[in-house]
């Protein structure tokens, strides 16, 4: 099966939101992913991407259009948007692990208590999981031991812990000390390779030219350009897209 | 510098320095002086166990001994379990040397007879046995599996304790007016905090609610509690209750002032528990609610740890407020440590013997708070011992990046 064919597994269409001091943040974005698919969302700041981005899982609400993520629409129905949380992990720029439990903890918190799996099993999954982010040796510390790219990695292995379809990446290396990007991008990396469905908001350019099945622009809070890396980069069709790349490359 | 050079380090602080000593010498003098030469005992060794007990009938008096013995008991292996853990860091010696002393001096101090000071001095020797081999086998697994249960059997063992010092099991009932003395201080404050923390922490939470009738509500209480004093709320609580209620159906006074110390206490608990909360960054929440936790979940897993151990230090203050708030119940006419203390001095025999007494008063009330801010202590080392200890990152390779 084409990637084309696949499934979509989010369908943003139309999707407007104002703040609530009256500013215009989404003024009708569009995207929609399929199964497996790699999405970049680049955009100066302020131009609405994260926010965006986090409607994919109801972190924030909309007021005008329609998001589906998985088949369900995100509405007001809170059954239907804890159900679309279980499924759609998240990546922060702040890591946002929690400081006051255990990096193994972290892992286990959510898959014990909301999928209600027994904790050994869990256990035995983050362990892997760890393994393969390579914070094996440090499951027992806590977040506030560990580098910034080591706790990244780990934010990484606690949302994969949730087994979910679709990974969100909200700026992910932007908090980061420079030489500790390539660690938490290698992680995602292989994320892709093993053919997770990605969304990732991101001003790398290397990883985007290099993972991407598409890169978006966002500006103003609409999806200006969205082609393949190549044509992004290499032929941008939109003049705002030009600018942009003059700026970051 | 050592601490004691910087006693001399210029001219200006050996000035400084001297002039103290002189002033606390003079100070010390006086009341040593005093205490062994002019002081009269006899008030404090005749009353001794009205102060600890208050009127508690005589021939009962062995249900206090057998709750003592409880709750001494429970605290030993509490303390162990700790030790086990290697989570009591620092004043673990000084808290047994503390207790051991005051076991050896005061009671002969008090002139308890010889069957209770060696009772007394049996009770410590079972803390220490307790402490000592729940910290030896802490790694046990039998150990572990109970360990995991303990705080439920401390809640059942203090409100079955109560239930048997107020007549449970056929035993002869002995009414709540009829306790007194420390013992009534402390079972009051104990009690009371016991409501007010869940009442607390439900308060601050109901104030950051998203429903506004919750949040409006528990502003409005709050607010309504921290403006009023403690004592106009207590003389409310006494008198509007038997308006209300027919006379023999409300609950005993003593009931009564509880409730209103727990409602006031719950209060001023609520702010400081909301300072905790309003410290949790606001990604922690985006953080579990994208993981798919409920809002019960959140609040329970992610929030309220982290909440609690910031707001500790300001709850461990208002838990030593109420302590001392607790005195307030002898205006309303309750025999509190300080009521006790009153009616002592009543007695014509005792004319005129205030300074003896309220000395003692003193000493018990500051050993009081000076425990529940060494617990505190101790807790606050355990809580952050997990996670502010060591921030340099550990330098090993990342697999992935090779």
């Amino acid at each position: 099966m084409s990637r084309d064919e696949s499934p979509l597994m989010i369908e943003a269409c139309g999707v407007q939101k104002w703040y609530p001091n009256g500013f215009h943040v989404l003024r009708g974005a569009d995207l929609q992913v399929r199964r497996g698919e790699r999405v970049v969302i680049m955009g100066p700041s302020g131009s609405g991407k994260s926010t965006f981005l986090r409607t994919f899982n109801a972190l924030e609400d909309y007021q005008e259009g329609r998001v589906v993520v998985d088949g369900m629409v995100l509405d007001e129905d809170l059954r239907q948007i804890d159900a679309i949380r279980r499924e759609v992990g998240m990546v922060f720029q702040q890591f946002n692990l929690f400081p006051h439990l255990s990096v193994l903890d972290n892992l286990l918190l959510a898959p014990v208590k909301v999928r209600r799996r027994p904790r050994a099993e869990v256990r035995r999954q983050a362990l892997e999981l760890l393994e393969r982010v390579g914070i094996h040796a440090q499951a027992d510390r806590f977040p506030g031991q560990l580098s910034g790219g080591q706790q990244q990695r780990v934010a990484i292995a606690r949302a994969l812990c949730m087994e979910p379809r679709i990974m969100l990446f909200d700026e992910p290396t932007s908090a980061l000390d420079p030489e500790m990007v390539r660690e938490v991008l290698d992680v995602m990396k292989q994320l892709a390779a093993d053919g997770m469905t990605m969304v990732v908001v991101t001003h790398e350019v290397g990883f985007a030219r290099e993972v991407a099945d598409r890169v978006v622009l966002m500006d103003e809070g609409v999806v200006v350009e969205e082609a393949t890396p190549t044509a992004f980069f290499g032929a941008p069709q939109q003049e705002r897209t030009r600018r942009f790349l003059a700026q970051i490359l | 510098m050592g601490p004691w050079r910087a006693l001399v380090a210029t001219p200006a602080d050996t000035a400084l320095t001297a002039v103290l000593a002189l002033l606390l010498g003079w100070a010390g003098w006086g009341i040593f002086g005093w205490a062994f030469g002019r002081a009269q005992w006899l008030v404090v060794r005749a009353n001794a166990a009205t102060l600890m007990v208050g009127r508690y009938p005589e021939p009962q008096q062995w249900r206090l001994w057998l709750l003592l013995g409880m709750l001494v008991s429970l605290a030993g292996v509490s303390w162990g379990l700790l030790r086990g853990r290697g989570a009591w860091p620092r004043n673990d010696r000084l808290a047994v040397a503390g207790l051991g002393g005051a076991t050896l001096v005061l009671p002969p101090l008090l002139a308890l007879g010889a069957v209770n000071q060696l009772r007394l001095l049996l009770l410590f020797a079972l803390l220490l046995l307790l402490r000592w081999a729940l910290a030896r086998w802490s790694g046990h697994p039998a150990v572990l599996r109970f360990a995991s249960a303990w705080g439920a059997v401390w809640a059942v063992a203090y409100l079955g304790g109560l239930w048997l010092i107020a007549g449970g099991l056929g035993l002869p009932t002995v009414r709540p007016a009829d306790w007194g003395g420390w013992m009534f201080t402390l079972l009051i404050t104990s009690l009371t905090l016991l409501l007010a923390l869940p009442l607390g922490v439900l308060l601050a939470l109901g104030r950051r609610s998203e429903l506004p009738l919750l949040r409006w509500l528990s502003v409005a209480y709050i607010e309504l509690i921290r403006g009023a004093p403690l004592i106009t709320l207590l003389f409310l609580g006494q008198n509007l209750v038997g308006f209300l209620v027919p006379g023999g159906l409300a609950p005993d006074r003593v009931w009564r002032a509880a409730a209103v110390l727990t409602g006031f206490a719950a209060a001023y608990l609520a702010e400081a528990v909301r300072g905790g909360l309003t410290a949790v960054p606001r990604g922690q929440m985006e953080a579990a609610r994208s993981l798919g936790l409920s809002s019960a979940l959140t609040i329970r897993h992610v929030l309220l740890p982290q909440a609690l151990r910031v707001a500790l230090p300001a709850m461990v203050g208002q838990c030593i407020a109420l302590l001392q708030d607790t005195t307030l119940l002898s205006i309303i006419g309750l025999f509190d440590l300080l009521g006790t203390a009153r009616s002592v001095l009543a007695n014509p025999d005792w004319l005129g013997r205030y300074a003896e007494v309220y000395l003692v008063l003193a000493v018990l009330y500051w050993c009081s708070c000076a425990a529940l801010s060494m617990g505190s202590r101790a807790l606050e080392q355990r809580l952050s011992i997990s996670r502010d200890r060591a921030t340099v990152p550990p330098s090993t390779p990342s697999p992935t990046a090779a």
